[in-house]
């Protein structure tokens, strides 16, 4: 499990740098299902299945098959990746880069200075669905109104 | 077994975190900064996994929930917004969509 977990994390990084860095936009959203599909077999290792499960289903299947369609409608051509290409100058990146760099910096330093192993254990469905049709309940309905929300605002706006 | 250090998972995820921060900052097609907003989200779902893993609390999935929730409504309204904008402008750079001063 725990070279399952070092293994996942490391293409989860890898993939999500390759999405960032690419012109063709297409290319870059197979590496984001990439990078999802990693971070599912990372959720799998910390001893979380339903979310990993979820993960693999809503993330990287229903929502970038949302992206793919978009992508399709759109229908960005040759044009659009040298165009791509020219906007990928140095002087564009660098600055933003050493920013978030200085911020991760500052992120790891913190999360360094505590050190505790742990076992993962498994953190099944039923615990999870008890607590959603418990005390979160009030939570679920919600979520499902933003989901109805997010239905009507995207006809609304797609149509012609 | 040997366990995993779970500082290790937050740094996963702050590394993603920035990467996503990255893509924001850098990318001007507007599909590309939406994917940067799904990685940046998908980092904070891998934080609340990893407390939930470490507490052996299920709070940490239920949050998880939540944010995928979110992230699917928020993709939806984002691209019906990009395919309404590509319809009026033909083009997917932000930096040509400055009509919009309140």
């Amino acid at each position: 499990m725990t070279l399952l977990f070092y293994l996942a994390g490391a293409v989860a990084v890898i993939s999500t740098l390759c999405v960032i860095v690419q012109t063709n936009i297409v290319h870059a959203l197979i590496y984001l299902i990439l990078s999802l599909l990693a971070v599912a077999v990372v959720f799998f290792s910390l001893g979380a299945p339903f979310a990993a499960v979820l993960e693999a289903i809503v993330y990287a299947g229903a929502i970038m098959v949302l992206f793919l369609f978009v992508i399709m409608m759109l229908n960005l051509g040759q044009h659009s990746r040298d165009q791509e290409r020219s906007w990928l100058q140095a002087r564009g990146w660098i600055l933003p880069g050493t920013l978030a760099a200085v911020l991760l910096v500052q992120l790891l330093n913190v999360l360094l200075v505590i050190d505790h192993d742990f076992v993962p254990t498994e953190v099944g469905v039923l615990e999870v669905s008890a607590l959603l049709f418990g005390p979160y309940v009030l939570a679920v309905e919600l979520a499902s109104i933003l989901l109805l929300a997010g239905l009507v605002a995207a006809y609304h706006l797609a149509k012609k | 077994m040997q366990g995993i250090p779970y500082e290790h998972g937050l740094i996963l995820a702050s590394i993603l975190f920035a990467i996503g921060l990255v893509g924001v900052l850098t990318r001007r097609n507007i599909v590309f900064l939406l994917m940067s907003l799904e990685i940046m989200l998908n980092a904070c779902g891998l934080a609340f996994i990893v407390a939930s893993a470490r507490w052996e609390q299920a709070d940490g999935q239920v949050m998880f929930l939540m944010i995928l929730t979110l992230a699917a409504a928020e993709v939806a309204v984002g691209l019906g917004l990009i395919i309404q904008l590509y319809r009026r402008y033909h083009t997917v750079d932000i930096d040509r969509l400055s009509e919009m001063k309140g």
